[in-house]
């Protein structure tokens, strides 16, 4: 299969919706397969990779922070990065600068990088194909 | 050749209060400014953006006013006078109870069964 270039518009903060995790899904299923994967996080979505994320305990299921073991948005995007250099594929995350500005959490893993409109739109033009995911 | 994109805008007023406009309006406007080749489709709620005179002012929390609301008309108002072609669905207007004279200079209408024709003349259709 010849390798191709995606793009996808994230804009949902984590933990809200279904769509992040379906966005995740498929961008995973795209750097299994060879291809190429851009990621322009817009409003809330830059919160994804942000570095503070941190697991807790559910007294509900009870289970401490080690046994829930439980999902972090940073740590998904570090797996996908870590994917694609092995597969020698490309996998790049960008933030929304003024987004990111706006809310504070221009702490990140490493490898994600802030940008501007325009290079979403030289990314996309330059790709095979774009989803947005668009928030409610 | 440059791509050309039709943004379709359906969801509406989700953050226009705090970012004092609307994202997809003003993520249009930027990547016009890029150079892109753009085109901004109304439909369902987000066809009241095409309203003029929407006042969102005088939102006060305590002492701290908003001193920039929204302004969606003149925001789409400089969107056409960048050169982007702003659409509206007729009948999502319509059901809305929304006549021409109520809307903004220059967004044009097109039949809900017109659509099909609109989006062949597009790349890409980039949905919100």
């Amino acid at each position: 299969m010849a390798r191709k270039s995606f793009v996808f518009v994230v804009m949902d903060p984590p933990y809200e919706s279904a769509r992040s995790v379906s966005a995740y899904r498929l961008m995973d299923a795209a750097v299994r397969k060879g291809h190429d994967v851009f990621v322009f996080a817009y409003e809330g979505g830059v919160s994804q990779p942000f570095a503070k994320q941190a697991q807790h305990p559910n007294s509900v299921h009870g289970r401490d922070t080690t046994q829930e073991d439980h999902p972090l948005p940073k740590d998904w995007i570090a797996a996908l990065q870590a994917e694609a250099k092995k597969r020698g594929t490309r996998f790049q995350w960008m933030n929304c600068g003024l987004c990111v500005d706006e809310r504070g959490v221009a702490e990140t893993i490493p490898d994600v990088v802030r940008g501007s409109p325009a290079e979403l739109w030289k990314a996309a033009e330059a790709a095979d194909n774009i989803l947005v995911m668009g928030a409610s | 050749m440059a791509r050309k994109v039709l943004q379709v805008l359906e969801t509406a007023y989700r953050c226009t209060v705090q970012e004092q406009d609307d994202p997809v309006v003003w993520i249009t406007a930027m990547m016009k400014n890029a150079g892109g080749d753009l085109s901004l489709l109304l439909r369902g709620p987000a066809v009241n953006y095409a309203v003029n005179g929407q006042d969102a002012s005088g939102l006060a929390f305590g002492e701290k006013k908003q001193n920039q609301p929204p302004r969606l008309d003149e925001d789409l108002g400089r969107l056409l006078a960048k050169g982007v072609e702003v659409y509206f669905v007729q009948e999502d207007a319509s059901e809305r109870g929304l006549e021409p004279k109520d809307l903004v200079k220059g967004v044009r209408p097109v039949d809900r069964r017109a659509l099909p024709q609109l989006l062949a003349r597009f790349d890409q259709v980039w949905h919100w």
